[in-house]
């Protein structure tokens, strides 16, 4: 049975016009920002809440949400103009939870805003959406100006001295603009090539101006945090990764879906109790854990904790924390060519191990799927991925490509070899004959 | 050419969200394709880059930076179809090689008629709903080659 527990991040998202400012309000919504403007909340003790919530970051690198506000410049000592950018660029493979907030629940997105505009004294806020979110996009926009009619954005939100704009934000499709510099560049008017760090935004961010980038969820989750308080968020979840999280669950399952489970959860819970199993009475073969730059795993470990220290105990990543299944008549070598030629396809080209080697990972993969694979190519994929990463290049896009290489190698080597080996994937009959029987 | 003055003065209401003119150009190319024909000829990307101050040179590296750019003119129809990982587990094949079958366009390529352009997509965060495509900037999700015949044989 899926366990019992307080669901908050999709309550309001099953309501009808759950995107209207009424039906929002109605359930509570903008009782958080009203609250700390009532009652004179200081900005640092709103980030205090935020650290001691232990809140972390949504986007993949699941960095402490309060501790990286409080890297903002002090506004006396630093009067420069401040920013928040919202990171809604949503596009790693697997990933597909800001989506359904933005759609769904687009009001609770703006009050985080207003939320992190006073706690950061911020002077604007942008929220970058990737261009192919059309729905999404107009949802926000639409409420942004509900919420303006209503008083609570522009000047003088809820007739106090606090003022925020909240401006929306058209992407063009590139991957590389979810990294946090990149989408920076981008939204300057750019290509989106990612800046090396330091200097880090906090200090030169957007326009050269302090600035700080969270996930659409991040974000989210403030309002709650701080209507509920602290220990109320961390009633659910693990001491290191407190809280809910939505799990994008897709691949061979029966019911792919969006889900609002706990951190700490296994996986093997949200995979049978919320998506129904692997589909067709099948067996597991492999699993992503959080999208499609954390390395692949094998079945065995479906029992694994979902939240980060657990996941990266068993040598992969949390990430956005979007599960992809692979049955037992998947080829690992298909998924990674397919991965392959993603990371080939998204790589900006500024740097060269990044730009050359997503090409020859590609290529490799192919060429092992489709027959023509040589003996040293299992041992050249490591090569390869041990000179791209880690940390050897501008952004991690290189470490997205090379790291989840090593996982396949090292979990899936006897299939890899069996492709060299008979010259083709061996797995490929058994589907085509499946697909005709 | 002169830009239209319509999408002159929803230019002029853009950059003012930015303490930076050229922070509008993107969401401006957005708007050029969508008004003026589908995709961003040489002459529309140097009508922008008169607007934004800006090279030709300039406004083309940005536009050829973006995969949702269009630098040659497109069908009537654009079907962009996910191809990526979670797409691929659940028949994405398949609905490529049905999506050609059905409208004569080649993979990655414009049907003889100007009807259709079919394109292969990277992950468009559908993944829950796979197979994806998007039509003329509308998603359609969970396919199965009776829905796409189905939204197909809706077009005019």
């Amino acid at each position: 049975m899926i366990p019992a527990g307080d669901t908050y991040l999709l309550s309001r998202s099953e309501q009808r016009d759950s995107h209207t400012i009424d039906v929002y309000k109605r359930l509570g919504g903008y009782k958080a920002i009203e609250k700390v403007l009532k009652e004179g909340i200081a900005p640092a003790d709103v980030i205090d809440v935020l650290k001691k919530s232990g809140l972390r970051g949504r986007g993949g690198a699941g960095f402490p949400t309060g501790l990286k506000w409080s890297f903002m410049p002090d506004k006396d000592k630093d009067p420069r103009t401040r920013y928040l950018a919202v990171n809604a660029d949503e596009s790693e493979p697997g990933t597909c939870k800001d989506r359904v907030i933005m759609r769904e629940d687009p009001h609770g997105l703006v009050e985080g805003c207003l939320l992190a505009a006073w706690a950061m004294k911020l002077d604007a806020v942008y929220i970058y959406v990737r261009g192919e979110y059309r729905k999404p996009y107009d949802r926000v926009q639409q409420a942004i100006n509900e919420a303006r009619e209503a008083g609570l954005v522009g000047e003088n939100i809820l007739g106090t001295d606090f003022s925020c704009e909240i401006h929306m934000h058209k992407g063009a499709g590139a991957y590389i603009c979810g990294e946090e510099t990149g989408l920076m560049e981008s939204l300057e008017g750019k290509r989106g090539h990612p800046r090396p760090k330091p200097p880090f935004p906090a200090g030169f961010g957007l326009w050269g101006q302090p600035t700080t980038v969270n996930n659409v969820e991040t974000i989210f989750n403030v309002p709650f945090i701080i209507e509920r308080g602290a220990d109320w968020f961390r009633s659910t979840g693990t001491e290191a990764s407190p809280g809910n999280f939505l799990c994008g669950i897709s691949g061979h399952v029966e019911r792919p879906g969006v889900y609002e489970v706990p951190l700490g959860i296994s996986a093997k819970t949200i995979l049978d109790e919320y998506a129904g199993g692997v589909w067709k009475g099948r067996k597991l073969k492999a699993w992503i854990p959080g999208g499609s730059s954390t390395g692949l795993l094998p079945a065995d470990l479906i029992e694994t904790p979902m939240d980060h220290d657990s996941v990266k105990g068993v040598g992969s990543m949390f990430g956005t924390g979007a599960m992809i299944m692979l049955d037992e008549t998947a080829c690992v070598v298909r998924a990674s060519e397919v991965l392959a030629h993603f990371y080939d396809h998204e790589s900006c080209g500024q740097c060269s191990q990044c730009r050359e080697g997503t090409q020859w990972l590609h290529e490799i993969f192919r060429r092992i799927e489709h027959g023509k694979g040589v003996q040293e190519d299992v041992d050249n994929l490591v090569r390869l991925s041990k000179q791209m990463a880690p940390g050897k290049t501008i952004c991690a896009l290189a470490d997205a490509a090379a790291i989840p290489t090593l996982a396949v190698v090292k979990h899936f080597r006897e299939e890899i070899e069996a492709h060299i080996r008979e010259g083709g994937c061996p797995l490929k009959a058994s589907r085509a004959q499946e697909v005709h029987a | 050419m002169t830009l239209p003055e319509s999408l002159i003065a929803e230019f002029d209401e853009l950059v003012a969200k930015y303490p930076e003119r050229r922070a509008g150009l993107i969401p401006a190319l957005h708007r050029c394709q969508e008004e003026l024909g589908g995709w961003l000829s040489p002459e529309i990307m140097e009508a922008v880059a008169e607007y934004f101050a800006m090279e030709p040179v300039e406004v083309y590296g940005v536009a050829s930076f973006y995969p949702m750019f269009k630098l040659r003119p497109q069908g009537k129809h654009v079907i962009g179809i996910c191809e990526n990982i979670s797409c691929d587990l659940r028949g994405a094949q398949d609905i490529v090689e049905h999506v050609c079958a059905k409208t004569g366009a080649p993979v990655n390529g414009t049907s003889e008629d100007g009807s259709y352009t079919v394109e292969l997509l990277q992950c468009q965060g559908a993944c829950a709903n796979a197979p994806m495509f998007d039509l003329d900037g509308v998603y359609h999700e969970d396919l199965t080659p009776e829905k796409i015949d189905a939204i197909l044989g809706g077009l005019q």
